[in-house]
């Protein structure tokens, strides 16, 4: 079995991003970057099913500037074969990366396809439902738990009731939750022989794929701040605040 | 042309976002229409028919609907698309599960958790969990939107007189299964609708000590919230979840005990009216929303509070 997982390179989830001077969008420059942190989950999850020995091959790829190839070394670090550049510039919406990614398991041919739930960039939550429906294939979003039986995946998904779990036929695709596992660093030697990995570099025009944006943005902007609060100095002043000030109990 | 909302039901009754999706879906234009997928759902379809807003429903049934696979309902919603310029649903997990699978097929490009309707081909919609706002305008003929739910009113539950019409089912997608459905029933109100939320968080230190919290939430008829390094730990389920990647509260008062306020479960609760923040550390970056901080040591703060309220007697309901 040959997975594929598709990795982001975003802002770090640690930097506390500003909103550029003239509102076109949010400073970039000099901002650390690293892997969407759902997707290092989605690599994981690959990297220890091929472990135990139920899939053959783990291919990483990534959709974005040249510089996206860190992400794509990361996740040969922590255990993938061999991975895949499609080289875009500006952004790319989600329906252009599920056209590219489309194209790309076309030539790959993977039983499964992993990737995070969600970018923590654009908070979109769209790329893995949207490649699901372009193969006409099954879709697990928000995978808690995934167990191979069968040639069958069966996964628990988080859902805003709970917990609920579907069957579905490879291939497939799943998109992971924060929870799915917890990923390993990458050790050192890891580091240094990830750097023999191949890593494939396509050019986005390549794969005859219109990714002209549908969405024009016309502004980004700092929410609205809160209005300083106060440090109340016990219980008794808390509970008299909220009664007599805020009004809410 | 018209709206189409998709309908969120567990085959009896609306799921209580519908009633947002359907005035956000007002927003855009006055001819809204709703669907309702599902299997012997007669009763939800009856109710959505009397919502406000909604001016026709169309209902599709099933056996193969019983449990809202997207695989399922999208090939439904994009035979209907043809008629309308916009579908909308709510940015939750059954928003955000089917959308994108609709939007593909109608080669769309979707724009998702709105919170804001500027024009209808225009929206504002939260970024980088929170800490921006795009507003965005969409160039496509179609467009698919999902709603940010607490960003709008629900909607009245009576006063409509919509028709009801049936459509034809679409063929079984038979390569997912639905299997079972773990749901955690409670009394408590919706931690998505609720009026006061209690969270807690790592400082809880157990599973266990989340009494305190579920007391306090007693006292104030509170839903009960969690920081994604509590449920992580195992102190409560998934469910509870606020913050980016978990749900988005609004209430109008929310109690953060024993977070610290990483930005991304401030991106689920730093709309909320009032914000109480009850933390050990005094650093910790939940202050800096906080309406009314306490530094204290929440195993003594909480108890007290408890006694407080009790002296007080007036809770709101």
């Amino acid at each position: 079995m040959k997975i594929l997982v598709a990795v982001k390179r975003v802002i770090d989830y640690n930097v506390q991003i500003r909103v550029k001077e003239d509102n076109s969008g949010v400073v970039t420059d000099n901002v650390k970057m690293s892997t969407n942190p759902p997707d290092d989950n989605a690599i994981e999850e690959a990297v220890k099913i091929k472990e135990a020995g139920k899939a053959t091959e783990v291919v990483a790829v990534s959709i974005g500037e040249e510089k996206a190839q860190e992400t794509v070394r990361k996740a040969l670090a922590v255990g993938a074969d061999r991975g895949i550049l499609v080289k875009t510039e500006g952004v790319v919406e989600p329906l252009s990366v599920s056209k590219l990614l489309q194209k790309i398991v076309e030539k790959e041919k993977p039983d499964l396809v992993f990737m995070g739930k969600q970018a923590i960039d654009d908070d979109c939550n769209q790329t893995g439902q949207m490649l699901s429906a372009l193969l006409n294939w099954p879709q697990a979003t928000f995978a808690s738990k995934i167990e191979i039986k069968d040639g069958k995946l069966e996964v628990t998904r988080e859902i805003d009731e709970g917990l609920e779990t579907i069957e579905i036929n490879v291939p497939a695709i799943v998109t992971c939750d924060l929870r799915l596992n917890e990923p390993r660093y990458a050790s050192l030697p890891n580091i240094m022989k990830a750097k023999k990995k191949p890593i494939e570099q396509l050019n986005a025009s390549d794969l005859g794929v219109d990714i002209s944006p549908r969405i024009e943005q016309i502004k980004v902007e700092e929410p609205p701040k809160r209005k300083a609060g106060i440090k109340v100095s016990s219980v008794s002043e808390l509970v008299q605040k909220l009664k007599n000030e805020a009004k809410v109990i | 042309m018209s709206v189409l909302l998709i309908a969120e039901h567990n085959n009896k009754e609306l799921r209580p976002f519908t009633l947002n999706a359907a005035t956000a879906a007002s927003h855009i234009d006055n001819d809204v229409h709703a669907v309702i997928i599902g299997h012997n759902c007669e009763e939800a379809a009856k109710a959505l028919s009397k919502l406000e807003f909604i001016k026709k429903v169309i209902q599709v049934e099933a056996a193969y609907y019983e449990n809202f696979v997207a695989e399922n309902f999208a090939p439904v919603i994009v035979k209907l698309a043809d008629n309308y310029s916009h579908i909308i649903s709510s940015a939750n997990t059954f928003g955000k599960n089917l959308m994108p699978r609709i939007a593909a097929a109608l080669d769309t490009s979707q724009i998702s958790d709105i919170t804001k309707v500027i024009a209808p081909d225009t929206f504002l919609r939260p970024i980088y969990a929170g800490n921006a706002f795009a507003t965005v305008k969409s160039k496509d003929a179609k467009k698919c939107v999902t709603i940010r739910p607490t960003s709008f009113d629900a909607c009245e539950s009576t006063g409509g007189s919509a028709s009801i019409e049936k459509a034809e089912a679409s063929e079984e997608f038979s390569k997912t299964k639905f299997v079972k459905r773990e749901e955690v029933k409670s009394d408590r109100p919706e931690l998505g609708t609720a009026r006061v939320v209690v969270s807690g968080g790592r400082g809880m230190q157990s599973g266990d000590n989340f009494k305190l919290i579920t007391s306090l939430a007693d006292k104030l008829n509170a839903a009960i919230g969690a920081s994604r390094a509590a449920v992580d730990a195992g102190y409560i389920s998934n469910d509870h979840q606020v913050g980016q990647t978990g749900k988005v509260v609004v209430p109008d008062l929310y109690i953060a005990v024993g977070i610290s306020g990483a930005i991304q479960h401030l991106a689920g609760m730093k709309e909320s009216k009032v914000i109480v923040a009850i933390n050990k550390d005094g650093e910790a970056p939940i202050f800096s929303v906080a309406d009314y901080g306490l530094e204290a040591d929440l195993f003594e703060a909480v108890p007290q509070f408890l006694e407080e309220l009790n002296k007080l007697n007036t809770i709101q309901k």
